[in-house]
């Protein structure tokens, strides 16, 4: 190891020659690296741990991978995965839209929408999800019928609480309003974390109030909401595994059925884990995108995709491969690192999500 | 008090109405126990430029902003072309009152009275030419092919046609600061006011904004410009009006003002800046 490491070092450029007397004194002596012992023995424990694990996985014959594998892909399961995201995705569009709303409230001038807003954050933030999916699904009990109409006066409509809110119904209702309270405190931070000036600005413009917000405030808050929200995302799409409670057909309750019909219980548990590694991993590809999106503006230039610096790479490849010139898409300094044979550590530290 | 000022050849017809008579009258502000404006009485004719100098602190900035209601006075009022900035007189039950304007009115007169901030106040995520278009756009729903065609002759006017696709953080702080300029001048304003504008650049693009400034002021637009450069204001200024602790010392051209300061706090100022 440490013979390698002192053969293959680098010269500096001023020796690459024979050693020039009357340089500098130190031109032509050799630089040894420091060495990074303790680094060395946490990176063997690491590994003896690492093999150990994989190990037990592979030897392990209760982990029964044969059925995971027969069950991943299982009808019911992929409908219950199906499920599991219908219902984060309507659950996070309800908890966003009501959250802005109630941001905005809490930052108005009136003293009501103020209170009102605080007072429904205090609620649902503090009574607990499974007891709010109990109680929207025993809505029918509290209100048999519900109409709309004037309020105190006459109405027009009138609806059956059972034929409205269903199981789906009342686990939309359950994890979108409690994720509104929390949505609320991110999009009122992200507002706050936009400059006074910016909203200044477009009054000193006369922009519309609106347009003020939509277009000039919200835009920019977005960089600090995005982290937060992904993360309520994530949050709300394995919370969604308590919906269980109601016996709707989402990812977990499918996944505890067929376990207690076959008595396959960790197999099944560990498929159900793989479908919400998988989705959390989609979700997580998403934020990526969209967070460089709302990058543009706060930083000089955006640094390149990983598909971007694939292709890029790639293309540096074949040139020199083939020893035609670089193509124009690459931008020089990519194509100038790639040259001098350090793409594989440049493309790895030259930034990564914005 | 008042000054005799020289109206400047409106020469240049396309920059809109040759208006933009400014009339502030015994304006009074405090925060709290502090009183920054002691009652201030201004005239700014159209098309002059006026240069407002004062230790900080002696109310220059908040007098800005009291003109196009982004702070709302105690006591006073102001009017730009005769109307009342926030407020309408109004015959009420038991006589004229003075209606308070609602928000969308207010957004509508400050389109007539430009603002350029000393930290530029750029929307960060907008180019350079979406900054510029956002107001004419929606403040004043004008249709976008003639709006952006416009800004780009704006942007080409302060230097910086060749910008209009980057954002704000790819340029320095002069060049910032132009794109400022270009943006309330999309608006066609009648009145400009210049808060600090080139307090926050570094020494070497301090001239590049000064010029562009000059330039704006020859096209007959009413300047008021809150600064410390002493040499713009001799070169450019019509009217120099010194502020300290919030009242109006000294006012008057620049030649006197400057060189022949009759106060004595204006000429202890004049002394430690110059």
């Amino acid at each position: 190891m440490t013979a390698a490491t002192e053969t293959t070092t680098a010269t500096p450029p001023g020796a690459s020659t024979a050693p020039r007397p009357g340089r500098t004194p130190y031109a032509h002596l050799r630089i040894v690296p420091a060495r990074h012992p303790g680094r060395w023995v946490a990176t063997a424990g690491v590994a003896v741990l690492l093999a150990m694990v994989v190990s037990s996985l592979v030897t392990n014959d209760r982990w029964e991978w044969g059925v995971v594998a027969q069950y991943l892909t299982w009808p019911s399961i992929l409908s219950g995965a199906w499920a599991t995201i219908r219902l984060t995705a309507a659950a996070s569009v309800v908890g966003f839209a009501l959250g802005t709303v109630l941001a905005l409230m809490r930052l108005s001038r009136s003293p009501l929408l103020v209170g009102v807003s605080w007072a429904y954050t205090w609620v649902f933030r503090s009574v607990p999800l499974l007891l709010q999916l109990l109680l929207w699904y025993n809505l029918a009990y509290l209100y048999p019928h519900l109409s709309l109409g004037v309020p105190f006066g006459p109405e027009y409509l009138w609806f059956d609480t059972l034929g409205l809110i269903d199981k789906f119904g009342a686990a939309i209702l359950g994890l979108g309003l409690s994720q509104a309270a929390y949505s609320a405190e991110i999009v009122r931070a992200g507002i706050l974390s936009v400059d006074q000036g910016q909203q200044e600005a477009a009054a000193s413009l006369g922009i519309p109030r609106r347009r003020q917000v939509t277009r000039i405030v919200l835009p920019q808050a977005m960089r600090s909401i995005v982290p937060t929200a992904v993360n309520e995302v994530i949050g709300l799409l394995k919370g969604t595994s308590i919906v269980y409670v109601l016996a709707y057909g989402e990812l977990f309750y499918i996944a505890s059925v067929i376990y207690g019909r076959n008595g396959k219980v960790v197999p099944l548990l560990i498929v159900a884990a793989l479908w919400y590694l998988v989705l959390t991993t989609l979700i997580t590809v998403v934020q990526y995108y969209v967070e460089r999106h709302y990058a543009k503006g706060a930083v000089r230039t955006l640094p390149p995709t990983p598909l971007q610096r694939a292709r890029w790479s790639a293309a540096v490849a074949r040139a020199r491969l083939t020893g035609r010139p670089v193509p124009d898409h690459v931008p020089p300094a990519f194509a100038a690192r790639a040259r001098v044979g350090v793409l594989t550590r440049t493309a790895r530290t030259s930034g990564g999500p914005a | 008090m008042t000054a005799t000022v020289t109206r400047r050849p409106t020469a240049n017809a396309t920059t809109g109405p040759a208006a933009g008579r400014v009339e502030v009258h015994d304006l009074r502000k405090s925060f709290g126990t502090l009183e920054v404006l002691k009652g201030v009485d201004l005239t700014f004719e159209p098309g002059t430029v006026t240069v407002v100098l004062g230790p900080s602190g002696s109310g220059k900035s908040t007098l800005l902003r009291a003109i196009n209601h982004l702070e709302k006075v105690d006591a006073g009022f102001v009017t730009v072309d005769g109307d009342l900035v926030g407020y309408r007189r109004r015959h009420g039950r038991r006589g004229d009152v003075l209606q308070e304007l609602k928000e969308r009115e207010i957004l509508g007169q400050r389109t007539r009275i430009g603002f350029v901030f000393q930290n530029f106040n750029l929307f960060p995520h907008l180019t350079v030419l979406e900054n510029v278009v956002e107001a004419p756009l929606s403040a004043q729903g004008r249709p976008r092919a003639v709006v952006e065609a416009e800004a780009r002759e704006l942007l080409a006017r302060v230097g910086l046609a060749d910008k209009a696709d980057a954002r704000p953080r790819q340029l320095s702080g002069g060049q910032q600061q132009r794109v400022a300029i270009a943006r309330a001048l999309a608006l066609r304003p009648r009145v400009l006011l210049f808060d600090e504008p080139t307090s926050a650049l570094d020494p070497e693009l301090v001239g590049e904004v000064l010029e562009v400034i000059k330039d704006v002021a020859s096209t007959g637009t009413t300047l008021v410009v809150v600064t410390h450069e002493i040499g713009f204001a001799r070169e450019v200024a019509d009217q120099v009006v010194f502020m300290d602790d919030g009242v109006v010392v000294e006012q008057g051209p620049p030649a006197q003002v400057l060189d022949h300061p009759r106060h004595d706090r204006t000429r202890a100022f004049l002394d430690r800046v110059l």
